[in-house]
């Protein structure tokens, strides 16, 4: 491509937007993306269920609400369901046959993530605001 | 897709010799959905927090209890298998360690970092319990 205007891109500038499915570039680097901060996150998370998961009501409650550790949750909570929403497109197109269930499969995968994001985040700013 | 198809198949996982390149593979994809899943039982301690003590108290003991506990232990080690394999398919993305022998070494440091993590988390919650 010696002297085309395509070779001032950068290899991500000219893949993003192709694929079959115009958008296959934003799936495969999301979820790395989140796949990079769940790594953290996740050992984080872990851990502190495995202290905090069977406290006592205000112990776990002061945790969760701390200032630094209701971001962290909030963050994970997002990472992780955008992540799962991801991999359960992959999986679904893989293994689901035919086009209509296959859509209908993503869409119900995508809706149980987003309703459990939602509701996971609307927990953790009950607990901050003490509703 | 409902038409006729006679390409060959590529042969299916119970033809194949079981390897553990294959069986990681495929539990990597299985721990996943099963994680997907657990996090129903994340919101759900979440927000029984959120409502009141009463009924932290019942997830409490229906988390706790003898079964609880059996689901949890799987899913902690789905977790921290998917955690290490994805580690491992972040490697890739790099383009290193595809040399059969970094494959398969890799594949088992994965299975026994997944097992320490395993034995790690619980330690805590036995030990350390908030």
């Amino acid at each position: 491509m010696g002297g085309d205007v395509e070779s001032y891109k950068t290899p991500v500038g000219r893949v993003q937007g192709l694929g079959s499915a115009k958008s296959g570039f934003r799936h495969w680097w999301g979820q790395r993306v989140t796949a990079v901060a769940l790594v953290p996150l996740v050992l984080w998370l872990g851990f502190g269920l495995a202290v905090y998961g069977s406290a006592d009501y205000e112990a776990a409650r002061a945790w969760v609400a701390g200032p630094v550790t209701a971001v962290l949750w909030i963050v994970a909570l997002a990472a992780a369901l955008y992540h799962a929403a991801l991999g359960l497109q992959v999986v679904i197109e893989d293994y689901v046959d035919g086009d209509g269930m296959k859509v209908v499969a993503i869409l119900a995968a995508q809706a149980f993530c987003i309703l459990l994001a939602v509701g996971g985040i609307i927990a953790v700013l009950r607990i901050v605001l003490g509703g | 897709m409902q038409t006729k198809n006679n390409r060959p198949l590529s042969p299916h996982l119970t033809i194949y010799r079981p390897q553990i390149t294959s069986m990681l593979s495929i539990s990597h994809r299985a721990s996943g959905v099963l994680l997907a899943l657990a996090a129903v039982l994340l919101v759900w301690w979440l927000s029984a927090l959120a409502v009141g003590p009463e009924y932290f108290a019942t997830v409490q003991g229906v988390l706790g209890s003898g079964l609880g506990r059996i689901v949890l232990f799987f899913v902690s080690l789905a977790v921290f298998y998917h955690l290490c394999n994805g580690i491992r398919h972040l490697v890739w993305d790099t383009v290193h360690g595809f040399e059969l022998e970094a494959v398969h070494r890799g594949g088992w440091i994965v299975v026994a970092a997944a097992v320490v993590l395993t034995v790690a988390v619980w330690s805590a919650a036995y030990l350390w319990r908030a």
